[in-house]
């Protein structure tokens, strides 16, 4: 049991890495546009199968891939943006952009669906099945490296945002997006981008994921986007910390409870502790309280 | 500020009270309303067709549940993602009472109250949880509360897990066999209807729409927001509990992935919007449009993800053309028009210039808004 319990751990705090990286687009995605991007998770999975494509049909290394799929997710990105976010208007903008967001992800499921089945596939490497055997247990290479990426771009992320001229045009568009319009932003052209970097990541983590997650097929894109929401949700929405720290806790904690009690239950128990945290904290744990809408 | 609100507090009422052709418009209105309702109830007897009067069946229970969401969230503006789980709920409550109680023939629609029941049950706590928080966290907390009745409904042994549960064998004639659950269906949806007009027109329905418009607002002028908004979303739950309970005996298998379905809460909402979010009429309109679209999408294109594909275009051209909703725009045209006509009427001003173009548009925009 002990065993198991820390081979648990050592995954969830892996695996949430990876999470982490996905989350933060789209927290990020969140907090400059003012949107939830649904078709995040189904997004990941379009990624996932962009590095299929590559790895089997033109027998490219997975990680080699990402130089193709980032800027090609990157591209996705500021396309949706551009056609069905950009034009929408008024006051029930938020409601409109999930339901915007959601057709996006049902046609690019569909999509998915038509050209490669409903068959779980999985990405393979020779570093995806070895790796050093740690506190007893066989971890795979993949995990160690993708969460050492995810890191690594989480890091890159948060430097962009608090070192760099482009960085400041972001955070000011996430605090006062009439100020920022006032002191010379082009806030039209930070969303672009922005939804482009927040779509860009899942590139980076449906790479991992489908190596490491068991198996993808077009409908694991529910599964994604229902975890993302509650660990942005949970961080407190358009907080990176707080992203990043919910992605490992829940990722970890769910691992966990498979191991303790039973898969079955884990995802469940996953959602009730997002509902009894917001039960005591409405805004999540590092979010701050919503302001009064203008 | 409300320019742009669809059919709020400012562009309904006015519109409503001061009706053009007064009383005679008030007549035209309900006489219109009338003929929907008698088409409406002799449309299985006319059309006797299965396929058709399935789609009727289908389509009345979309009225009803999207009646019953707008009630909450077009009144209130809180956009619920949740509301299968009163649908699920009902379904599954329902069914393990016909179960349990072995019921069978017309007696089993007395069971519909009790699904709701059980539903405005689920709703207080959920409510309770969900309506402390806004906009997008209120709608990610419901999704999430979703997944865990999902989730639940899969895993629980009374559930059926997997299996789900199935209707035992109703014993009516094949022929007619729908119209049974065609009847009952325009019950609870012109019940809804007449529900959500009683509240529009009520106090209780004004301080949703002041909840709508400005909740902090209103709560300084003495609206109890927390227990307006918990009333309409356990109303809403109610009634869209029974409608859960009439689609399993309809369905006849209730699995936790189709009970507890997230494109449901899609489409209602998809359909709210498209005829018009937080209106009376319009997502009636919607449901009455988008969902024998939507069978009709599902029998032709057989290849389900075609279908799917295609669903998914229909939202997005509703999304990005008709953003507003059918009955908010058409009022709006509706009022550029008469106030156009009643300019030609007018002598034009020496002094205006000579580009009336310019001018004619910018009128109406004022006018609309109050």
């Amino acid at each position: 049991m002990g065993r198991e319990l820390t081979e648990a751990i050592v995954d969830g705090i892996l695996g949430g890495g990876v999470y982490a990286l996905m989350a933060v687009g789209l927290t990020l995605i969140f907090g400059v546009l003012d949107i939830i991007n649904i078709a995040q998770g189904i997004l990941v999975v379009l990624g996932a199968y962009l590095s299929y494509v590559l790895s089997v049909h033109l027998h490219l290394d997975l990680f080699v891939g990402l130089l193709v799929t980032v800027p090609a997710m990157f591209l996705v990105g500021v396309a949706i943006q551009w056609a069905f976010i950009r034009p929408l208007r008024g006051r029930e903008r938020t409601s409109m952009s999930l339901l915007a967001t959601y057709a996006v992800a049902i046609i690019i499921e569909g999509v998915l669906y038509l050209i490669f089945g409903s068959n779980y596939v999985n990405l393979n490497a020779s570093y995806v099945t070895s790796g050093p055997k740690v506190f007893g247990f066989y971890l795979d290479y993949i995990y160690i490296y993708g969460f050492a990426l995810a890191v690594l771009l989480v890091a890159a992320i948060y430097f962009v945002l608090y070192r760099t001229q482009f960085g400041r045009t972001i955070r000011a568009t996430m605090q006062d997006q009439t100020a920022a319009r006032i002191v010379g932003i082009n806030v039209n052209r930070v969303q672009m981008l922005t939804f482009g970097i927040g779509v860009a990541v899942t590139a980076v983590g449906g790479m991992v994921f489908g190596a490491t997650g068991g198996g993808f097929n077009p409908n694991t894109g529910y599964d994604l986007i229902s975890r993302l929401l509650a660990i942005i949700i949970l961080g407190g929405m358009g907080s990176i910390v707080g992203a990043m720290l919910a992605a490992i806790f829940m990722i970890t904690l769910e691992a966990v409870v498979d191991v303790l009690w039973s898969p079955s239950w884990s995802v469940v128990v996953f959602y009730a502790v997002l509902v009894l945290v917001l039960a005591i904290r409405p805004q999540g744990v590092l979010g701050r309280k919503e302001a009064r809408a203008q | 500020m409300s320019t742009d609100s669809p059919a709020g507090t400012s562009a309904m009422k006015p519109a409503r009270r001061a009706a053009p052709g007064g009383r005679r418009g008030l007549l035209l209105r309900l006489g219109g309303l009338a003929v929907l309702l008698v088409i409406a109830v002799i449309f299985p007897l006319v059309i006797t067709n299965a396929l058709y009067t399935q789609f009727g069946v289908d389509t009345l229970i979309f009225v009803a549940a999207v009646a019953a969401w707008n009630l909450f969230s077009g009144f209130s503006g809180y956009i619920s993602l949740g509301h299968a789980v009163f649908f699920g709920t009902g379904a599954y409550t329902v069914g393990l009472l016909t179960e349990h109680w072995k019921v069978m023939g017309g007696t089993i629609f007395a069971l519909l109250p009790l699904g709701g029941l059980v539903a405005a049950l689920v709703a207080v706590p959920f409510g309770l949880i969900a309506l402390r928080v806004r906009r997008h966290t209120f709608v990610v907390i419901t999704i999430a509360i979703f997944f865990i009745f999902q989730l639940m409904a899969f895993n629980f042994a009374f559930t059926g897990g997997n299996q789900g549960l199935s209707t035992p064998f109703f014993l009516w004639t094949a022929a007619s066999y729908n119209n049974p659950f065609y009847y009952v269906g325009l019950i609870l949806a012109v019940g809804t209807i007449v529900l959500a007009w009683l509240i529009r027109n009520s106090q209780f329905g004004l301080q949703l729409l002041a909840i709508r418009d400005d909740e902090d607002r209103a709560r300084g002028l003495g609206v109890r927001a927390m227990r307006v908004k918990l009333t309409a979303f356990v109303i809403s739950g109610f009634i869209t509990g029974m409608v859960g309970g009439l689609w399993w005996f309809f369905i006849g298998q209730a699995l936790p992935e189709t009970a507890f379905d997230p494109t449901f809460d899609l489409s209602v909402a998809l359909m709210a919007f498209l005829g018009g979010f937080g209106t009376l009429s319009g997502p009636v309109l919607g449901a009455l449009i988008l969902e024998p679209l939507q069978q009709w999408d599902a029998i032709t294109f057989t290849n389900g993800y075609v279908a799917e594909i295609l669903l998914g275009a229909i939202f997005l051209v509703v999304i990005l053309f008709l953003p507003r909703g059918i009955i908010p725009t058409g009022k709006e045209l509706l009022t550029r028009w008469q106030a156009i006509r009643a300019r030609r009427r007018e002598p034009v001003p020496a002094g205006a210039p000579p580009g009336t173009g310019t001018a004619v548009p910018a009128a109406p925009k004022t006018g609309s808004v109050r």
